[in-house]
């Protein structure tokens, strides 16, 4: 069967209704290898031996810490960008979430001009530029005397803004699915309103609102116009700054190893997030991925 | 309580959701909303002439037009120094969308429906980007368009000496970066609307007589047009704002875009004010795709619903 087909004519090949999609298939395997192995490479230089990052010279830990000097280890203004990284994505992300999720189940169920209009702030904010955001936030810090600071506080206040709408929107789509019986229920069985909602409604949201703490994250450690407008000297410069001010400059292979750094704390988050996020849909039908895919 | 016309909320529940929408919500007013109104009272406020330093003009009443009509009379007056940075971002970011489009939409249609059991796989490799630093998606092609670098090299096997400096303010590369930088954020939703399309219709189809491409042009696409929509706009209103894709792999004045012109100006004193005249430029180009995409969630969940 496989030979005679073989045989055919291109012609042919091409009229037949129900031929394997190779075109698209080589397409789409094109298309990952641009997207990955260009980072691959990335990751690979970090290891490498001398200053290069174009030419190999053999494997080492150089820029990890074997170098007194400007090895991630050694040098503190790259092991400072990170541990600020990952400072920012934690306090973010633990700020970030409880407000989102307590702000999609009250805009799911209050009706009137406030939550309408926080509604539609919500879904602005969800696709409007960033650099917007941040020059007004920075107005806010620079121009007037406010409360908002640069630094540490200013950058947590801003990432929250801007990540505020992923909790929202992801809960607010589960929300729309589990419906209202289970809560109806509850209080019929005795519950109150509010024990309907943290027995019964938050045990039926626990994946999405790990979906969005991971999501949230990953952004966060992710994030460079905010964080870098918002900033107030190099001590809060996180990672994704860090690589901006260097990039252009003749960097060593320890911003390849600063970044591949990042890279392992994000795929360990993602790791344990998807875990947890299996632990809590065991046994439930359907695409247990969709809401990453979705809404992302 | 037992019949079903008698449901009304207990009386705790009024309180409830109200309270816990309200951080959010202020949170939302005092630092998305309330702010923009400060980039609008700074634009049209005037500048202090000793120390440079921006005075907001909190009143509408008030408002002091000279510096929106400064940068407006450099974009469209006699000495139009600021029109050629938006007369490319408008073709980068054009050519860029069209460009994502054209490599996200197969890919995330032979996802969607060839993968067969490689779905997962498939999905969580096209997933990785996310989880990859922007940045350091940027940093590996500076490494590797360096004029030393492997992309030179690769092209000059055989006769030819390729040495081509890209990182020296190539149009080409910009784009190709924007490209590289946001194609994955248009797969997701476009593979969500496409993954979503029942099987069922388009064999009806096949079966009926219409050939792959028939198919594909009088089924699938207009089934899929509103993912389209969404996901073309989820990486052109990003693409407005950006500014460190072109820094980083061009570096020059002669690519800059609206949001270099944002960035040199929003940090030098006595700019301020031209700053947020970009700023509100970008607000308002995008409001009316912003529109759209409120409206097409709307949709979205009433089909959901």
């Amino acid at each position: 069967m496989t030979s005679r087909r073989d045989r055919r004519s291109p012609a042919a090949w091409y009229r037949d209704p129900w031929r394997k999609p190779w075109v698209l298939g080589a397409f789409t395997l094109g298309y990952l290898a641009w997207s990955l192995l260009p980072v691959l490479v990335a990751v690979l230089f970090s290891f490498n031996a001398g200053r290069s990052r174009v030419t190999w010279q053999g494997f080492s830990m150089r820029w990890y810490y074997g170098d007194p000097l400007r090895s991630v280890w050694h040098d503190s203004s790259l092991h400072t960008a990170l541990t600020h990284t990952l400072m920012l994505g934690l306090l973010a992300t633990v700020v970030t979430v409880p407000l989102g999720v307590a702000m999609a189940l009250g805009l799911d169920r209050w009706r009137g001009r406030i939550p309408a209009g926080a509604n539609l702030a919500v879904l602005i904010s969800f696709v409007l530029p960033e650099i917007l955001i941040a020059v007004s936030l920075l107005f806010v810090a620079t121009v007037l005397t406010s409360p908002l600071r640069l630094g540490t506080s200013g950058q947590v206040l801003g990432l929250v803004t801007f990540q505020l709408s992923y909790p929202v929107v992801i809960v607010r789509a589960r929300l729309l699915t589990i419906g209202r019986d289970y809560e109806e229920a509850a209080v019929d069985l005795g519950a109150s309103p509010f024990g309907a909602v943290w027995r019964v409604l938050m045990k039926m949201l626990l994946p999405a609102i790990f979906a969005s703490a991971v999501l949230v994250f990953a952004d966060v450690i992710d994030d460079f116009i905010i964080v870098r407008y918002l900033s107030g000297d190099s001590s809060t410069e996180p990672v994704s700054v860090k690589v901006y001010n260097t990039a252009r400059a003749a960097p060593t292979p320890a911003l390849n190893a600063l970044t591949t750094l990042l890279l392992v704390a994000s795929l360990v988050a993602v790791t344990l997030g998807f875990l947890a996020y299996r632990w809590f849909t065991r046994g439930e039908k359907g695409r247990s991925l969709d809401v990453f895919a979705g809404e992302a | 309580m037992a019949d079903g016309d008698d449901r009304r909320p207990p009386p705790g529940s009024r309180l409830l959701w109200p309270l816990l929408a309200l951080p959010g919500t202020v949170w939302l007013a005092l630092l998305f909303v309330a702010p923009l109104y400060v980039v609008l009272a700074i634009l049209f406020g005037g500048v202090d002439p000793i120390l440079r330093e921006p005075v907001p003009v909190w009143n509408p009443l008030n408002w002091d037009f000279t510096q929106f009509t400064y940068v407006w009379d450099h974009i469209v007056g006699h000495a139009p120094f600021f029109r050629p940075a938006l007369v490319r971002t408008v073709l980068y970011v054009t050519i860029s969308s069209v460009l994502c489009l054209l490599v996200a939409y197969p890919v995330a249609y032979f996802t969607a429906r060839y993968a067969g059991r490689w779905k997962g796989v498939l999905l969580a490799a096209l997933i990785a980007p996310f989880w990859i630093s922007y940045m350091m998606r940027m940093l590996a092609w500076v490494n590797l368009l360096q004029t030393d670098g492997l992309v030179n090299r690769a092209l000059s096997v055989g006769f030819f000496h390729v040495h081509v400096d890209w990182l020296q303010g190539h149009a080409t590369t910009v784009v190709l970066g924007l490209v590289y930088g946001y194609v994955p954020y248009m797969i997701l939703p476009l593979f969500a609307g496409l993954d979503r399309i029942p099987v069922p219709m388009l064999e009806a189809a096949r079966d009926l007589g219409a050939s792959r491409w028939e198919t594909f042009r009088r089924v699938t696409w207009p089934l899929s047009r509103t993912a389209v929509v969404v996901s073309l706009l989820i990486t052109t209103l990003p693409m407005l704002g950006d500014y460190f894709t072109n820094d980083l792999l061009s570096g020059s004045p002669s690519t800059s875009m609206i949001g270099n012109l944002i960035n040199n100006s929003v940090l030098t004193p006595g700019q301020t004010g031209q700053a947020g005249a970009f700023v509100l430029i970008i607000l308002v180009v995008s409001i009316v795709p912003m529109v759209l995409y409120v409206r097409s969630t709307r949709s979205g969940q009433d089909v959901m619903t």
